[in-house]
């Protein structure tokens, strides 16, 4: 019987469907008890979620390759759900049209301001070099920061895992933090969200509000093509 | 369901494409995603169909970063020496962004005519 469960674990272990439907239920039971706790930001359920699963592949010794076949189902659909983002910018297009201008000096200010201050932040508290060009980058969408990562010789795999971290910040804290600053306008705060944490920002947004989820899609995306040309500019100008 | 999941695919591989065709620092989807508005406001609607799956999909928008975020496990030892400097210039970095951000879209907000 003991033989029989560890076969059968060492052939589940192998596949995809045992790392892909772990991944939903973990996530599952994380959403519940962040629902059940009245939505307690320390128990985000991504920051969670993520944690339980390190704990479960260290428990198993399984390698992340391994666990990445399966989950990567998962990390397909953030392709066509950005794509997705262009029905709530549909609906609020003609606001965004009206204000054109003011998005696009506040897209350019923000951008060099999420580079900047993280290189800057980094630099005063001694981090290598390698760890600051891998944070350059880290306020857009996973794929395009490690792309920047690599061109200016930062490390991708720390880039996206930056990336995640800047994201559950900016999900975590962005909305309180505009709401103490009594910043009311739901496309203001949609905006800067967005483009200071990408994806999960966005994901944020749409919970407060289909204009401010709207507004941060339109910031992610403008700010991965942005930040994509700023900061092998800025890591020259800075000397890195 | 099929049909909405056809059509952001679609878009996406022409985004992909015309990432790749034309060289440009913006990844396929963001390309896909400006085009579905564009096409969207040419046929001035969104089907139901699309509307329903847009939802759903993003209702669990987060849930799509998990996978690549248990990729820390790839760097904890990165981590363990520098967490809290790392910690503190993320969290400072990432809030100052976004403060930022907000001022100068309601400062330009303002200086716009509202038409």
């Amino acid at each position: 019987m003991q033989e029989n469960i560890t076969d059968i674990w060492v052939y589940l272990a192998q596949t995809p469907l045992l790392w892909l439907t772990l991944t939903l239920l973990v996530y599952l039971a994380a959403d519940w008890l962040y629902q059940r706790a009245g939505r307690l930001p320390l128990l985000n359920p991504v920051l969670l979620a993520i944690v339980v699963l390190v704990l479960v592949l260290m428990g198993t010794r399984t390698p992340y390759d391994t666990y990445f076949a399966g989950a990567q189902f998962v990390h397909f659909l953030l392709g066509p759900a950005t794509v997705a983002l262009a029905i709530p910018l549909y609906t609020y297009y003609a606001r965004l049209k009206k204000m054109l201008l003011p998005l696009v000096g506040a897209l350019l200010i923000g951008s060099a301001t999420g580079v900047l201050s993280a290189v800057w932040i980094g630099q005063a508290l001694d981090l290598p070099r390698a760890v600051l060009l891998s944070l350059a980058p880290k306020s857009i969408t996973t794929p395009i920061a490690m792309g920047i990562s690599e061109q200016v010789g930062g490390i991708p795999s720390l880039t996206a895992v930056l990336v995640i971290l800047t994201g559950m910040i900016g999900a975590l804290l962005g909305n309180e933090l505009l709401t103490l600053l009594r910043f009311g306008d739901n496309s203001v705060r949609g905006f800067a969200i967005g483009l200071a944490s990408h994806g999960l920002g966005t994901a944020r947004a749409l919970q407060i509000h289909a204009e401010a989820g709207a507004f941060a899609g339109l910031a992610m995306g403008l700010n991965g093509a942005t930040t994509a040309i700023l900061v092998p500019l800025l890591v020259q100008w800075l000397g890195l | 369901m099929i049909r909405a999941f056809a059509l952001l695919l679609l878009f996406q591989l022409i985004g992909e494409i015309v990432a790749r065709t034309f060289v440009l620092p913006i990844p396929g989807p963001v390309i896909g995603m400006l085009l579905l508005v564009g096409v969207l406001l040419a046929s001035g609607g969104v089907p139901d169909f699309l509307q329903r799956t847009a939802e759903g999909l993003l209702a669990h928008l987060s849930l799509l970063f998990v996978p690549a975020g248990v990729g820390v496990i790839a760097h904890l030892s990165t981590l363990q020496g520098a967490w809290l400097a790392l910690l503190i210039t993320l969290i400072g970095s990432t809030l100052i962004t976004i403060v930022i951000t907000a001022l100068v879209l309601r400062l330009f907000i303002g200086q716009t005519p509202r038409a």
